[in-house]
């Protein structure tokens, strides 16, 4: 398969199949299409949401003064917290890398049911468009944040109903996407592919699409009834007819919080198949990595209580909660000391994916332990509802989904779309992020461990100072972003050829041509070892 | 090499998996009801008396009436399958039939029942159900949020059973290629065991 990568001629799945133009990407079945139309889709939506966010620094820059009006202010970070969440952090990695490499991985032709799987981009794209019409229509944008805690929600006479149920609808394309892949993983593996010959990120996209299948369910209905409640009335969460808003709240968090896993799982897998990569070592502790992926999904599944420990659930719920919100970050851990264990002894070679992938592991980590110290009761009632919350989410989604999504892309972009990268620009742009980065959360972090509370339209003077230095790192990070994704684009039409294994990778997709043709292999290929065996001889 | 890709790869067909994605689906389906069933038994425990009042106010005789008939439309589906699987596909069309028929009853009845309960000023923001305790209006608000929600689900599953009958109709269900119809059997199914829950949940809370 070598030779016909080499053919002058060859463009593979881009130039095949039958119809041409718009239609050959909008009616594609083909798993890697659909991959990339969620590609397309949300890089759009990242920058929309990029850009709501600086509009959040800026109004932060002035203490006295409000540039946005406060009600634009609420507006802006429900937006941004909307579109980030469910429409680039949470599908992210999984539907578009999930799509474009897990049948590849497993030696399958393409997803289970393909036709369901053009049908959940159709359902993103639709939900999408629902959420940017709640802006326009109505009486102004939801101001709820994204969340839509009632009764607030109940109560506010902005276009909540609408938002709402664009969010149920991104959940059906999840439920579709999740169901699609279990069965895919279950029932097209190659001849061979045992359960523990599979690549990690396959495990990892496993373990989400059951979280994906089980959880996303509890939103929809919770989701339904806020718009029942909102144009019926039935009560459900509304005090005033004897309803409970801190129902509302669990039934809101038993989905939202395991999606936190949903959205870090993919990338905790990518950095996975990345680091063996580089470090030209087979990865250390295979069968601990993949069943903590499993143990994350469940653990993950029981931790809900912590985003409500000053909700009022009572002092039981709150020990429970908090105790195996501890517990949670066992199966992480492992997969940290797994990933440091591999680049031991290994053979190192710092390009651009692996660079983003170790940044991956320190801002993560970064995250992961200022979750715990939110995990801590005591603790916990200082920095709820502070700039630390915030800080410390934009660590792990943003400085672990988003930095994994940014390592993975590196990392099969020339797989993908057959041509590479200017590698130097892609390490210039690190810098950027990675120090406007710091300066932005890790600002928030100290802001709020002093006391500044998240949502406030304006702060206090004590706070300005910290202020005006996120503010200027959020610029900072903005400008690396659009850095990053210029290179990408020029790389799209004036990149040079990739070769079909520009790292030496060895896993399944590295072995047909890039881009991979229709339909993937000619003949299904037989495995006969576990994965990431870097010297066949070193392995028997 | 690149002729060789053009060439399409023989038709897929895997009738295990698709059943396993039906699966999937179905417990996405019980989850959902799920959320449900969780704010019925916090507001239960809350509103043990107001739970029982509201309960007596249901038509118990319809809601019994509807369990009857969804119970006899999974009979007359699974009859359908074993129909087509020994070949006679006439008696699979007219299972399929009465199937539908039965769920057409069924929400007849719950148009029937609901017109009742709102004559009465008994819905969300109603008039009577104003002047009840709090407990009573979240029962009623349940009530109406489950069965609704369940009547969708009928209703839904009607729409299946009818595509489903138009392709047997049409010989693209076959005794020997079946999967379509037993998934829709599966999702009948399911929508029978919720509203199994549903009666004892709703009418004989009392």
């Amino acid at each position: 398969m070598t030779s016909s990568a080499e053919t002058a001629t060859y463009r593979g799945f881009l130039d095949e199949g039958g119809r041409k133009g718009l239609l050959a990407w909008l009616l594609s079945t083909d798993h890697k299409r659909v991959g990339i139309l969620y590609l397309g889709a949300m890089v759009f939506l990242f920058f929309v949401a990029v850009a709501i966010g600086v509009l959040m620094r800026i109004e932060q820059l002035v203490t006295t003064t409000a540039i946005f009006p406060p009600a634009m202010y609420n507006a802006l970070f429900t937006v941004h917290g909307v579109i980030m969440i469910f429409m680039f952090v949470l599908p992210g990695l999984a539907a578009v890398f999930g799509n474009f490499m897990l049948p590849i991985m497993i030696g399958a032709r393409d997803v289970a049911f393909p036709r369901l799987n053009l049908l959940s981009w159709y359902f993103f794209i639709a939900g999408a468009l629902l959420a940017v019409m709640s802006l326009f229509l109505g009486n102004g944008p939801p101001d709820t944040g994204w969340t839509f805690y009632a009764p607030f929600s109940l109560r506010t006479g902005t276009n909540v109903p609408l938002a709402v149920f664009a969010a149920f609808v991104l959940g059906f394309s999840s439920i579709l996407t999740g169901i699609n892949f279990i069965t895919t993983v279950h029932r097209l593996r190659a001849p061979g592919m045992g359960w523990h010959r599979m690549p990690l990120f396959v495990w990892s996209l496993y373990a989400t699409s059951w979280v994906q299948v089980l959880a996303t369910p509890v939103i929809g209905i919770t989701l339904l009834l806020v718009i029942a409640e909102r144009f019926f009335g039935i009560g459900v969460f509304d005090p005033a007819k004897g309803g409970d808003p801190i129902l509302y709240q669990h039934l809101f968090w038993i989905y939202s919080h395991p999606a936190v896993y949903i959205m870090i799982l993919p990338a905790m897998g990518a950095i996975t198949e990345i680091i063996p990569t580089f470090a030209h070592r087979t990865i250390f502790g295979y069968k601990a990595i993949a069943y903590s992926s499993l143990a994350i999904a469940a653990l993950g599944s029981l931790v809900w209580g912590h985003h409500m420990f000053t909700s009022g659930m009572g002092e039981a719920a709150n020990i429970a909660f908090s105790l195996i919100t501890f517990l949670v970050a066992v199966p992480s851990a492992i997969k940290v000391f797994n990933w440091t264990s591999t680049l031991y002894k290994g053979a190192i070679v710092l390009r651009p994916p692996m660079v983003y992938a170790l940044t991956f592991i320190f801002l993560f980590s970064i995250g992961g332990l200022t979750g715990l110290m939110q995990g801590a009761l005591n603790l916990n009632t200082h920095l709820h509802d502070t700039y630390f919350i915030v800080g410390h989410f934009h660590y792990v989604m943003f400085g672990g989904t988003g930095m994994g999504f940014f390592a993975a892309l590196l990392y099969w972009f020339p797989k993908m779309f057959g041509k590479m990268y200017n590698e130097k620009v892609a390490f210039i742009a690190w810098a950027p992020i990675f120090v406007g980065f710091n300066m932005l959360y890790g600002g928030m972090l100290i802001l709020g461990y002093a006391g500044m509370p998240r949502r406030y339209y304006t702060h206090l003077p004590q706070y300005h100072t910290g202020h005006v230095i996120a503010s200027v790192g959020g610029f900072i990070l903005a400008a690396g972003l659009l850095l990053f994704f210029a290179n990408l684009f020029v790389a799209l039409f004036k990149g040079k050829k990739a070769g079909q294994n520009p790292w030496g990778g060895v896993t399944l997709e590295w072995q047909v041509p890039a881009p991979p043709p229709l339909e993937n292999f000619d003949v299904i290929p037989e495995i006969k070892s576990r994965p990431y065996i870097f010297n066949p001889e070193a392995a028997k | 090499m690149s002729s060789v890709h053009a060439q399409p790869h023989p038709a897929h067909k895997d009738y295990e998996g698709a059943k396993l994605g039906m699966w999937l689906f179905l417990f996405t389906e019980i989850l959902l009801f799920g959320g449900l069933f969780l704010l019925y038994s916090a507001y239960r425990a809350r509103y043990p008396l107001e739970f029982h009042h509201g309960g007596q106010h249901l038509n118990t005789f319809i809601g019994v009436a509807n369990t009857f008939i969804l119970l006899t439309s999974s009979l007359t589906v699974a009859l359908a399958i074993s129909a087509l699987q020994k070949g006679n596909r006439k008696l699979t069309l007219t299972c399929l039939g009465i199937t539908i028929l039965f769920g057409l009853m069924f929400l007849m009845n719950k148009y029937i029942e609901w017109s009742e309960e709102i004559a009465k000023g008994l819905y969300p923001n109603g008039p009577e159900l104003l002047k009840l305790p709090n407990g009573e209006k979240i029962f009623y608000g349940l009530y109406y949020a489950m069965t609704g929600l369940h009547g969708l689900h009928v209703v839904a599953g009607i729409i299946a059973l009818a595509i489903v009958w138009n392709f047997v109709r049409r010989n693209s269900v076959t005794p020997t290629d079946f999967n379509k119809l037993e998934n829709t059997g599966l999702y009948w199914h399911l929508v029978d065991v919720i509203w199994i829950f549903l009666l004892p949940l709703l009418y004989l809370a009392a």
